[in-house]
């Protein structure tokens, strides 16, 4: 499958494997880390960004491709829809049915509230279901909720917003418990005790998983959970605008099925976002690791009705996606393949790095590598990649260690031929995560009254660069909240009177801002032509 | 001018750069996909699909997102499945042979034709799975579907009518939630937590400023 020019770069990383076994890269110094990311990181490449002119982050940057959307027109005039015919009336409507979703759901219906899921693709679409590393939690005798605490702020550039931190550090043990408890199958050993790794820039091994599939076992259980509860799911089915009251309270949405595009009306108590992440957004023209509908969904949601965003600025992009073959460009090789002990090495067999440094600092380490000192290996259609070395897993932990650990990873890559047991495997950065989102208070609700928000639409948990497992641990304790205090909140609302007023503020205010395009937004999915040089319409 | 093969979307002929995916193939056709895709990464099985190729009588199957496109491909997607799932209560049940009993007794009816194992787009060993939770044996179950991505490619194919990644996925929450032993370091973990054991130490990290901050994460010692 490799080209001659990969198979000759092959033979020197087979020539320096034996010398790298056991010795352990020195880790970046605090100034290297910054000056790195200052220079190659895309989060600084000022051209890619925009200043927003209206709404609730006026003056504030974000990704060229993320404003457009925010200061787009909506989908839909106010008279399009008759308010007062409602096709589902509900106590909390779920908006996404992904993990935070999902969990979201099963705790307002443990409090007793009649709750709807409502999704745009299929019941667990959604970046949870390719989560595949693992879950944080500090849950071993040597570590701490304050150590994780610590790790993750480090990671963040101590720029997470500390009450968020706080909940998500501390409920962290709970939030893995009650997956075990739903049956969430992880990796233990004989006598129940977890087997945990360390993730990029954590100071104690507590990345629990279930092999390479943990987020996939952890969506396959919270949606046969929601079956079981007999939660309705409204499946193929996206959100195009939030319906306020009459006091400016969210109470519900406008839904457009996904294959007739019939409008629909779901009035609510309270109403959560848990639309996920951007990646189909493609910022920067980066691949991306993320599912079919991940386009910032919720954030434009809650910007049209004035919920203020929270580092919006800043995406992670995956050290490790695929670069080769390019049938699976882009799509995410975990970092659990670092975690077991695979190195990053360049084209001259060279470990040029600690594999394990973070995500923004490991990504921009790799660009820096390929861009300005010209190591990278060359791959077909144009670009770079850098060798994951992953034959030395099994020198380190024995044959067979990566069908156990690594099964969906091994399995990718020998459906091109690439047996990742006795070949390394060619990596680029990939879109992989939004850090900013929408900005909440402990309790998991927005700047909007009655509207809540969890997972990754949700901004400021991760400061501006998450750490790994720390978005499975998320989704599943803000989930959790999320679901709680919206089934709470809803026993004391009355429902008031629908409007769609917002639509035609926000128009004005476009209007006002000069701002004169013909974009309509929430983008819902992305459009791909693969070079065929015919014009597709936007979804 | 790069390589081209010739496929055939729901039996209707396209020429596509034979460098793609199914998937691939059918967007430079022209198709916006709705239904059929989903993670584009071979975790989700929401692109199943079956194929054949020209004058083979072999019918193949494959996730769509997976799979480079070959020379006269008749594709058919198969975007849903109606799989057979039973509500119970997970608090509520055990890890005994009845429940399988109970929830899914079509599994006894299996022919042993393997045309699941077969058809499996995951190259699952289904039939063995099966036998397992047959007999009961759930944690040998759970290992051997652990992969499965619930395409339901394997329950089109049964003459039995069983819903194999029902039936996975139930012995899997069965061996999670009763099976696999307790982490006692997770319980006692979370009753500390709960007894307010680190809740001082964490509001005086919130207070903490930044500089400070740094000094700890910068100079904290890393368990190798």
């Amino acid at each position: 499958m490799y080209t001659p020019e990969m198979l000759k770069s092959i033979k020197k990383v087979e020539a320096t494997r034996a010398s790298r076994i056991g010795v352990e890269p020195r880790r970046m110094t605090a100034d290297e880390k910054e000056t790195l990311l200052a220079e190659f990181h895309p989060d600084h490449i000022e051209s890619q960004f925009t200043t927003l002119t209206i709404g609730p982050n006026k003056g504030e940057k974000v990704p060229l491709e993320l404003a457009e959307m925010l200061q787009a027109n909506s989908r839909i005039k106010a008279s399009d829809v008759d308010l007062s015919k409602i096709d589902y009336d509900v106590d909390v409507l779920v908006i996404g049915g992904g993990g935070a979703g999902s969990a979201a759901a099963i705790m307002a219906n443990e409090q007793g509230a009649n709750v709807m899921i409502v999704t745009k693709l299929r019941h667990g679409d959604a970046n949870t279901m390719m989560a595949e590393g693992g879950i944080q939690a500090a849950d071993k005798p040597n570590d701490s909720p304050a150590h994780h605490y610590i790790d993750a702020m480090g990671g963040g550039h101590f720029k997470n917003i500390p009450e968020l931190l706080e909940r998500l550090v501390t409920l962290g043990p709970d939030a893995v418990k009650w997956l075990n408890d739903l049956g969430v199958l992880f990796d233990k050993d004989e006598d129940g005790t977890m087997v945990t790794t360390h993730g990029g820039g954590t100071s104690r091994k507590r990345m629990h998983a279930a092999k390479d599939y943990t987020g996939a076992e952890i969506m396959r259980v919270l949606r046969d959970e929601v079956i079981n509860r007999n939660i309705p799911v409204v499946d193929f089915t996206s959100a195009i605008e939030l319906i306020l009251d009459e006091k400016g309270r969210a109470a519900g949405a406008v839904l457009m099925n996904m294959e007739t595009r019939e409008l629909l009306v779901a009035r609510a108590k309270t109403v959560i976002i848990a639309t996920g992440g951007a990646g189909r957004m493609h910022y920067q023209g980066f691949p991306t690791s993320n599912h079919y509908g991940a386009t910032a969904d919720g954030l434009v949601l809650g910007y049209r009705v004035g919920a203020p965003l929270v580092y919006a600025y800043t995406l992670q992009y995956h050290p490790t996606g695929v670069a080769f073959p390019e049938q699976i460009f882009g799509a995410l090789v975990t970092e659990k393949v670092r975690s077991i002990g695979a190195m990053l090495v360049n084209a001259e067999g060279e470990a040029f790095m600690h594999p394990l440094e973070t995500r923004d600092v490991s990504a921009a380490s790799i660009i820096r590598e390929c861009k300005a000192r010209k190591k990278g290996v060359e791959v077909p259609g144009g670009g770079y990649g850098i060798w994951l070395d992953t034959p030395m897993i099994e020198m380190l932990h024995g044959e067979g260690t990566i069908e156990k650990r690594i099964p969906g990873m091994l399995r990718m890559y020998l459906k091109y031929n690439i047996d990742m047991r006795k070949q390394p495997i060619l990596i680029y950065p990939t879109l992989h995560y939004q850090n900013g989102g929408i900005k909440i208070s402990a309790d998991g609700m927005s700047g909007v009254e009655n509207l809540y928000v969890a997972g990754e639409a949700v901004g400021g948990i991760h400061g501006e660069n998450r750490l790994m497992g720390n978005s499975l641990l998320d989704i599943i304790v803000f989930g959790r909240i999320a679901g709680t205090s919206a089934a709470q909140k809803a026993k004391t609302v009355e429902n008031g009177t629908l409007t769609l007023d917002h639509i035609e503020r926000f128009a004005k205010e476009m209007q006002d801002a000069g701002i004169v395009t013909d974009k309509v937004s929430p983008k819902l999915l992305p459009v791909y032509t693969h070079g065929s040089g015919k014009e597709k319409p936007a979804f | 001018m790069e390589k081209t093969v010739n496929v055939y979307l729901m039996g209707k002929k396209y020429e596509v750069p034979s460098n793609l995916t199914v998937m691939g193939a059918m967007e430079y056709s022209g198709y916006q996909i709705v239904r059929g895709c989903g993670c584009r990464c071979g975790f989700c099985g929401a692109c199943a699909v079956i194929y054949r190729i020209k004058g083979d009588n072999e019918l193949k199957t494959c996730l769509a997102c997976q799979t480079q496109v070959l020379d006269n491909m008749y594709i058919a997607t198969l975007p849903f499945f109606p799989l057979e799932k039973k509500p119970y209560e997970i608090a509520n049940v055990k890890p005994t042979e009845q429940i399988m009993m109970q929830l899914y007794p079509e599994i006894y009816a299996c022919i042993g034709c393997n045309a699941c194992t077969k058809s499996c787009t995951q190259g699952l060993n289904v039939m063995q799975y099966i036998a397992y939770a047959q007999r009961g044996e759930y944690e040998k179950c759970a290992e051997e579907s652990f992969d499965c991505v619930m395409c339901g490619v394997c329950s089109s194919r049964c003459p039995a009518g069983i819903s194999h990644p029902q039936v996975g996925l139930l012995a899997r929450r069965l061996t999670g939630k009763y099976i696999s032993p307790e982490s006692q370091h997770l319980i006692e973990r979370v009753a500390a937590i709960e007894q307010g054991d680190f809740k001082a130490i964490i509001e005086e990290l919130m207070q903490k400023p930044i500089e400070e901050l740094k000094e700890l994460y910068n100079t904290r010692v890393i368990e190798k």
